[in-house]
């Protein structure tokens, strides 16, 4: 079974967001960027169905722009086999909206035929939670979001998922996308030998109109904010101190 | 023009305050009609036509929408969107899993996590864990919202919309529902508790997080978690508090042990009081909150449990 796992350039996780004072965005220059966190588990699992003998092969695929083959080396790095980096934009703060990556990647997904599409559950930047879905709906296949264990059994998939309240699992015919959230797996590292091998892993280059697809936004942003912020209150001394205020508030 | 929400419906049961919450924020956008589905969905629907502002309930009893799989409930959904301009619902786990499925089916842009409306097009949302809050017009015909539903109020009851029976779509049969593994517990719901207590990394265990949930109960709280502390494994991930877990904003919040993280404080920087305990008295939470208490934890809350 082929596996085809998207991958997204994004602000690096421990970066301190900064949004420009004309309210235009957020500053993307000269700021670090990696593999969204969420894909990494998505590429991890990939690599682990791999090692067990359920897949053979573990293609990842990167829609935005040229530099997000930085991202797909790190995933081949990993352990991926082979990449597919779609430029649909030259500004590094342009964000291709869900639905116009979901229909570039329904068309990859005609052209791998893969069993499995193992994405991230969102992207940390737009926060979206979208893309695995709406790629489901392009594709009418079935759909296991927010997955913290998946077993692949033949024909079906099992997924439990992370749910409100709890977990639920359930059984998904193949084909199928998963959505991946945190606890799955921890993903490794590659290797400095691995990532010198993952150079020469080949890395095709395609563009939005080779797939025929508009990524032209249906969401127009009008301004990007800093959020309101709380004013910071008191320390207290003492746990007696604590209770006081809180009796005053009428807290407790 | 009308807005379709999709009702909160677990196990025939209305979740009544996210659906409250997000009637509030649809309101704003025209007149309401309730979707309730579910294996069993009657009295779910009966309850949410006495929300104040619902204009008119549907009801689609089918075991196919038994367990809110997405293909059958957007495939539902999709078939009615004729009729709105606005297909919205609270943002649940359950409504994330489904609306961006509709999205798609519909050809238009899910808009998720919505906080403030401003008019029909344009729409709120924090990105970047919060970091920054952006503002969105959307240019497609038919809006899919997600509201957050810690930043509008419950509707009020004494509504009475009339209540319509429709049927199930056809089911594309993709997935099946095994089973649910639900935390049993007596303590309030998460997302709608008056009182939260929220343990993080300091508490270094999941044994040591028993003190957290003590605590909890001796306040009559929800129990939540940083996201530290669940990659930890110190808690279950259905307690994680922040831009990728639950959105709180309950009277009464006590995070203990929590650095506070600005993905952790996009969760619940929303409540009314805050209250921090922690032995690093630079910790971020500390800017947030409205009573901080520089302290070990394992000396402070037994104390706090005592005294309280």
């Amino acid at each position: 079974m082929k596996v085809l796992v998207p991958v997204k350039r994004v602000i690096d996780y421990n970066v301190k967001v900064r949004v420009k004072a004309d309210g235009s965005g957020v500053d993307l220059a000269n700021v670090k960027m990696s593999m969204n966190p969420f894909d990494e588990i998505a590429v991890e699992e990939a690599i682990r169905l791999k090692e067990a003998g359920k897949a053979d092969e573990i293609v990842v695929v990167s829609i935005g722009v040229k530099q997000a083959q930085e991202t797909l080396r790190t995933a081949l790095a990993m352990g991926a086999d082979r990449a597919i980096l779609v430029v649909a934009a030259d500004d590094v703060h342009t964000d291709i909206e869900p639905l116009a990556v979901a229909k570039i990647l329904a068309k990859v997904v005609e052209e791998e035929q893969p069993g499995l599409v193992l994405a991230g559950k969102q992207a940390i930047d737009n926060d979206m939670n979208a893309t695995g879905q709406m790629l489901s709906a392009l594709l009418g296949w079935s759909q296991g979001t927010f997955a913290s264990e998946l077993d692949i059994d033949g024909d079906n998939a099992v997924v439990t998922r992370e749910v409100d309240g709890g977990l639920q699992t359930i059984k998904v015919k193949m084909p199928a996308i998963v959505t991946v959230d945190l606890r799955l797996n921890e993903p490794r590292y590659a290797s400095l030998p691995n990532i010198m091998k993952a150079k020469k892993k080949p890395l095709d280059e395609k563009t939005a109109d080779d797939y025929g697809v508009d990524v032209s936004p249906r969401l127009e942003i009008i301004s990007t904010t800093e959020p309101a912020a709380r004013a910071a209150g008191i320390i207290v001394g003492s746990v007696d101190e604590l209770v006081g205020k809180l009796k005053e508030a009428g807290a407790v | 023009m009308a807005v379709l929400l999709l009702a909160e419906v677990t196990d025939g049961a209305l979740a009544l305050d996210a659906t409250a919450k997000a009637v509030t924020a649809a309101a704003k956008l025209g007149d309401v009609t309730v979707l309730a589905a579910g294996a069993s969905a009657a009295a779910a629907g009966e309850e949410a036509a006495k929300i104040a502002g619902v204009a008119k309930v549907l009801v689609a009893e089918d075991a196919s929408l038994g367990h809110r799989l997405a293909e059958p409930t957007a495939a539902l959904i999709a078939s009615l969107a004729s009729d709105y301009e606005h297909i919205v619902a609270p943002a649940t786990t359950d409504a994330k899993n489904v609306l961006p499925r509709v999205a798609a089916l519909l050809d238009v842009m899910v808009i998720s996590d919505v906080s403030g409306v401003v008019d029909g097009n344009t729409f709120e949302r924090p990105i970047y864990a919060g970091n920054a809050v952006q503002t969105v017009k959307s240019n497609d015909a038919k809006k899919v919202i997600s509201f957050r539903t810690s930043t509008f109020d419950a509707a009020g009851d004494g509504g009475s919309a009339s209540v319509e029976t429709i049927s199930a779509a056809e089911n594309p049969g993709l997935s099946e529902w095994v089973e649910d593994k639900v935390a049993a517990s007596d303590r309030p719901e998460l997302t709608s508790a008056g009182v939260v207590v929220s343990g993080g990394r300091g508490v270094g265990s999941e044994e040591d997080f028993k003190l957290i949930e003590g605590l909890a109960d001796k306040l009559g709280a929800a129990v939540g978690a940083s996201r530290a502390a669940v990659d930890s494994g110190y808690a279950p991930n259905d307690w994680q508090v922040g831009q990728t877990g639950k959105v709180v904003a309950p009277e009464l919040y006590v995070a203990i042990g929590i650095s506070g993280a600005i993905q952790h404080l996009a969760g619940m920087k929303d409540s009314k009081i805050i209250v921090a305990i922690n032995k690093d008295e630079e910790a971020p939470i500390f800017q947030v909150a409205d009573y901080g208490l520089v302290a070990d934890l394992f000396d402070a809350v037994p104390e706090l449990m005592e005294k309280l």
